[in-house]
């Protein structure tokens, strides 16, 4: 198998050794041999894709440049609107919903050439960790299918791992672009809270929701953050910061580069073989000639309290607009009142439910105080904990998941085990800083580690020169 | 024990949210078990701390980013109402809410 990357793409386009049709087609086929398997793909967009192939083609027939992304095959999680093309967010509540937009993120990537293939499975509304919570079945890690590929983006990583494309678009809530990732082998980026436009996403929870890229490299990370990324006047939490050339600024050096290690990350709980590559992964820093220090993060340890209060909170006033009324799934009944709670409790699965029940309990009468309120004011706190170690660090290095790839099945039965394993990604949700996955060698050849590195928030350049360097010296195969 | 049957049902009429009985007993087991770990907040003294509800830059606040009150024509009504499952144009029809 070829593994295609973007700058490949374009060459071979600008040479006619392949057009983006062929490619397109090519990518179909590989789909077709995959994804009944493995199914990461819901819903393919072939006519869109090959309208789009056509007039990169035209380009290449007519001598004219090329955008950056042309031609280049590229995956949506189906949390993310697409014109004309269904989009379920994993739900039965939305088995038939057809988006009468683009989602901004979307709008800019075909602007830049690229072609979109199709739709990813994710967790129901992206709430879950290893993309058994789809209505639409699971997803397999294409490294090793009696495991799972993370979640929620679990379809946008497996397609990229496993060749069906060559980069994709996933969201981010409490890790859900960096857990997959680290699972499925390949680098995955969330940005700064507000680096990407949201226009176009459907909400889960608002004030942590991120879009953000899979490749199968680096640079392709920087590539298609780069096009994403800036002001959307549709967004009102999208920042007018000038988007760097993050694939110059990649280039730099990193010897002297600062880099925390917090110790709160190193405690009981990980697992072995995952401590052993990540150890392995520091030492490949050190040899870089960056200065390693330990630093303290003292809150970490309350983060996934904090986050699935905030979480779960935000997406029972997101997900009220599900009531059978202007789109999806309608359950009838004589009573207005009946029909809506009919079409919601006929509609979402039981993760969604159970974060509705939550969400709604912790900001009801009497509890909001002790529950909401209390989080929001730790989250404070874990947002103040990261400005405090960027004073003295550049970057910070972590795990990204304290377990590697589990068992289909091995965890569904008790939500809050589950929970726990997002322990190193919510607290970068909760502070709204950017933070990649980096592949981190292999337990036992087979189980990919991911080595995570946050930065300040809009420090993305910096997240992506550590990782770029990581990964040329060799970082993903420790 | 967090969280009784009774506060559960309460939550779901909230939220319009059918429930079955396995699910009321599924969930109030479950969420007991999570509010009793979200508890351990508790161990935090947050007394003068700002409860913080959003990240943003000052830029990105909604005073910074309003814009002129411009009317925009999106003319996708039609398109729109063709999603509702009930769609009466240009209104979507639901069950009668007022009773004669």
């Amino acid at each position: 198998m070829t593994t295609w990357t973007i700058d490949g793409t374009r060459e071979a386009l600008a040479a006619k050794k392949v057009s983006a049709r062929e490619l397109a087609a090519n990518f179909y086929k590989r789909i077709g041999e995959r994804n009944t398997e493995l199914n990461a793909y819901l819903t393919l967009s072939e006519e869109r894709a090959y309208a789009q192939a056509n007039r990169m083609d035209a380009l290449v027939a007519a001598g004219k440049p090329l955008p950056p992304l042309a031609g280049v095959p590229i995956a949506i999680k189906d949390v993310i609107s697409t014109r004309g093309v269904r989009t379920t967010c994993g739900s039965k509540i939305l088995e038939s919903y057809v988006p009468p937009y683009d989602a901004t993120a979307v709008e800019r990537l075909e602007a830049a050439g690229a072609v979109i293939l199709g739709k990813t499975n994710c967790d129901e509304f992206a709430m879950g960790s290893s993309n058994e919570n789809s209505a639409y079945g699971a997803v397999r890690n294409p490294e090793a299918t009696d495991r799972v590929p993370g979640g929620s983006s679990g379809g946008s990583a497996a397609a990229v791992a496993a060749g069906m494309a060559v980069a994709s678009l996933g969201t981010d809530t409490g890790g859900s672009i960096r857990q997959p990732g680290s699972f499925c082998g390949i680098p995955a980026m969330m940005g700064s809270y507000g680096r990407v436009s949201r226009y176009g996403l459907v909400a889960f929870a608002s004030s942590l929701d991120r879009i953000g890229p899979f490749a199968t490299n680096t640079r392709d990370v920087a590539a298609v953050l780069h096009v994403i990324a800036g002001r959307d006047a549709n967004d009102s939490t999208s920042t007018t910061a000038p988007v760097p050339d993050y694939r110059a600024a990649m280039e730099k050096p990193v010897k002297g580069l600062r880099i925390g290690i917090p110790k709160e990350y190193f405690a009981e709980g990980m697992d072995s073989g995952v401590r052993t590559k990540i150890e392995a992964g520091i030492e490949v820093l050190k040899k870089l000639g960056c200065e390693l220090r330990e630093i303290h993060m003292a809150h970490t340890d309350y983060a996934i309290a904090t986050y699935y209060i905030i979480a779960t909170a935000e997406a029972s006033s997101n997900l009220a607009r599900y009531d059978g009324v202007r789109y999806g799934l309608r359950v009838e009944d004589d009573s207005l009142l009946a029909m809506y709670r009919k079409t919601r409790g006929a509609g979402f699965g039981a993760e969604v439910k159970r974060r509705i029940v939550l969400g709604t309990y912790v900001l009801s009468a009497g509890y909001y105080d002790a529950y909401y309120l209390k989080g929001q004011k730790v989250r404070a706190l874990i947002a103040q904990d990261f400005r405090d170690a960027f004073t003295k660090v550049d970057v910070i290095v972590t795990p990204t998941s304290p377990i590697p790839p589990f068992r289909l099945g091995e965890k569904t039965n008790d939500p809050l085990q589950m929970y726990l394993a997002d322990i190193y990604t919510v607290t970068g949700s909760l502070a709204g800083v950017p933070g990649i996955s980096v592949p981190c060698g292999k337990i036992c050849g087979k189980l990919p580690v991911g080595l995570q590195i946050f930065g300040p928030a809009f420090g993305e350049a910096t997240v992506l020169q550590l990782a770029y360097a990581f990964e040329q010296a060799g970082g993903g195969s420790v | 024990m967090k969280i009784s049957r009774e506060d559960v049902q309460r939550v779901a009429e909230l939220a319009y949210l059918d429930l079955s009985d396995a699910e009321l007993e599924m969930y109030r087991t479950q969420i007991d078990e999570i509010l009793e770990y979200i508890g351990k907040l508790n161990e935090l003294d947050t007394a003068g701390v700002e409860p913080m509800a959003q990240v943003l830059a000052d830029d990105q606040t909604a005073d910074a980013t309003l814009r002129e009150d411009v009317a925009v024509l999106c003319n996708v009504a039609a398109e729109i109402l063709k999603q509702a499952p009930d769609p009466e144009p240009p209104y979507f029809r639901v069950p009668k809410v007022i009773e004669r």
